[in-house]
């Protein structure tokens, strides 16, 4: 502390001999990399198989959270629903958002009367003609609407509304018990369209 | 440790018979004092600016930093988003409360004690981690882009870069490696995808490939040396570098691993784009893109020397190059880069322009390590056949009048 230059001084001399004997050192690890202006490890090179933080989550603990519904149905709830009873709902709670019938409505159109693909009128992308795939609407009424009450609604309710807004989109008969085991099954026009992101940076402008 | 406002009229009597603020006036400061009796500043008060400062006492130390108010930094918010003003932002940081914010169901206020993150599905050992617990682990720390792939605004020449693409901002993010907290689960092999939910209102999802996880994906709980703004995710979100901002999913409470993808909302009906006839799905990586911040809408020029500034990034990697033109796209220079040029950050670019007054278009065009170049909107169009949609990336260009007035060009 006395003298701190002089110190600072004698550190700064023998720096280069203290890296290379560190380098030495080193050589024989697998982890080193050679040093450009820096010594340093690579930063895997100390962990642990495991450190052991946090918790082990029990199924109880899982379930409570594990609400998504997966294509092929896996997630979805007991219960079913119908298009009448959903409408009623429907009328209720989620007109006001997205208009009669699903039609219109300051947040978006959910029914089309336009064929998936029609490429003479530039249709709203409603479930009708752009979701592919029925489960997503269950999953995401049930964890995201009404959007003043999310996730407010009942699963019976969530049924109902979801067979409300595929009858409505003519994607299934009005009369057609939604649940479980039907959801996953009711095809969607729009799902043949969709197909995975082809860009690969380089030149060519996809 | 409670502070309690004092009136600005009592502390000018209690500490100085001199007009030491100005009087008590206008008053753009709080002055509040703190537990040990010390009377602090909050702001800078609007009467001390029309005194010469160098004849009366500044304002005392305070526990926050402040923005001039000759500083009008604001973000532009809509119902859903609010956009970074790139117009008023130097070098390559985003000041945090000006990151851009997109959020689908509001800001949710949550308790970091209370906050928890579930990792289960496809591995060996679930595990529920605190914030605390996830800070335990070795941190890392890198400076890089998100931008919403929403992020091209165009038809009316009165637009400011801020509105043009003002969804891109950068940050240091800090967290724990996701490959690391993978390694603690333990991913089973037939794992490919994982769900990241986050704890807001829309309890928002996206499936995200597991390979993006052990790549360089973080869960990131701290933003430019503090923990993160509750706009940008507190107190945790998923942080995918040079990806689509959707996916890094905030408030982050749940990873699922998985087989196969979930077919959220925000991955079918939101964020996919139509390409031709088809639907482009998953489309997570952010091509290059640049945009001139100055000399840009609302500013004006003067005749002579201008250096023209922008930022250029690339999701794919570092940027290699940026080619300016003030000939409306007829001839193209090399503009300086400004070090450091990170993997999938935002780079500061320059180039030195002698203005004659006459009329033209300023413009510029990134090109990235893969080689890709930023391209025409027409060039996009013709590829696409769409005139817009999701990841549209077009050369911007500015038309400098006569006066010296900038305007945004709308392209047809």
């Amino acid at each position: 502390m006395q003298r701190p230059f002089a110190l600072s001084l004698k550190l700064y001399v023998q720096l280069p001999i203290l890296f290379s004997v560190l380098g030495v050192l080193y050589t024989g690890n697998d982890d080193f990399q050679a040093p450009n202006q820096y010594l340093a490890i690579s930063d895997t090179t100390q962990h642990p198989a495991s450190f052991g933080f946090g918790r082990p989550a029990t199924k109880a603990e899982i379930d409570r959270l594990d609400i998504d519904i997966r294509p092929d149905g896996k997630g979805l709830p007991a219960g079913s629903g119908l298009a009448t009873k959903g409408k009623i709902i429907f009328d209720s709670k989620c007109v006001a958002c997205h208009g009669a019938g699903g039609i219109g409505g300051p947040n978006g159109s959910l029914v089309t009367t336009t064929a998936a693909g029609d490429k003479e009128k530039r249709a709203e992308k409603t479930i009708g003609n752009y979701w592919p795939y029925a489960t997503t609407v269950f999953d995401y009424i049930r964890r995201a609407m009404p959007f003043n009450q999310p996730g407010s609604l009942t699963n019976e309710e969530v049924y109902h509304l979801t067979a409300y807004l595929l009858s409505a989109n003519k994607l299934i008969d009005e009369k057609t018990v939604i649940d479980a085991k039907s959801l996953p099954k009711v095809i969607m026009p729009a799902q043949k369209l969709f197909v995975p992101d082809d860009r690969k940076g380089g030149p060519e402008v996809k | 440790m409670k502070n309690t406002l004092i009136q600005l009229s009592q502390f000018t009597e209690k500490l100085s018979r001199r007009k030491l603020l100005g009087g008590a006036a206008t008053v753009a400061v709080a002055l509040v004092q703190n537990a040990h009796g010390h009377t602090l500043q909050k702001g800078i008060p609007q009467s001390a600016l029309d005194d010469d400062p160098t004849k009366v006492p500044g304002v005392p130390p305070g526990e926050l930093g402040t923005r001039s108010p000759f500083e009008k930094l604001l973000k532009d918010p809509s119902a859903t988003s609010s956009r970074s003003p790139l117009q008023d932002i130097y070098g390559m940081i985003t000041p945090s409360d000006l990151h851009f914010e997109r959020n689908h169901g509001g800001v949710p206020a949550i308790d970091p004690a209370k906050h928890e993150l579930l990792i289960h599905g496809l591995v060996e050992k679930p595990l529920i981690f605190k914030v605390a617990d996830l800070k335990r682990f070795p941190s890392v720390s890198r400076i890089a882009f998100l931008e919403c792939s929403g992020n091209f605004r165009s038809g009316k020449e009165t637009l400011r870069p801020q509105d043009v693409c003002g969804l891109t901002s950068q940050s240091e993010w800090t967290g724990v490696k996701l490959s690391t907290i993978f390694r603690e689960a333990g991913i089973k092999p037939n794992a490919t995808w994982f769900l990241a939910e986050g704890g807001d209102a829309a309890v928002m999802t996206r499936s995200i490939p597991v390979k993006k996880g052990w790549d360089d994906a973080i869960l990131a709980y701290a933003q430019n040396g503090e923990a993160l703004r509750p706009e940008q995710g507190y107190p945790l979100r998923l942080f995918l570098p040079g990806w689509e901002g959707n996916t890094s999913v905030k408030w982050l409470r749940r990873l699922e691993l998985s087989d196969q993808p979930f077919m959220t909302r925000e991955e079918t009906s939101k964020y996919t784009e139509s390409v031709n006839g088809r639907v482009r799905q998953f489309s997570f990586d952010m091509d290059a893109r640049s945009i001139i911040t100055f000399p840009s809408y609302p500013q004006s020029v003067e005749k002579g020397w201008i250096e023209i500034r922008g930022i250029a990034w690339s999701g794919r990697g570092k940027v290699v190059r940026v080619e300016v033109s003030t000939d409306a796209g007829k001839s193209w220079h090399l503009a300086a880069l400004q070090d450091p040029i990170l993997d999938k950050a935002h780079t500061a670019f320059r180039y030195l322009w002698q203005w004659k007054g006459d009329e033209t278009e300023i413009m510029s065009r990134v090109t990235d390590e893969t080689g890709y170049t930023q391209p025409t909107l027409k060039q996009l169009v013709e590829a696409r056949g769409e005139s817009g949609g999701y990841h549209f990336n077009p050369i911007t260009a500015w038309q400098i009048k006569r006066d010296g007035a900038v305007l945004f060009k709308p392209e047809k």
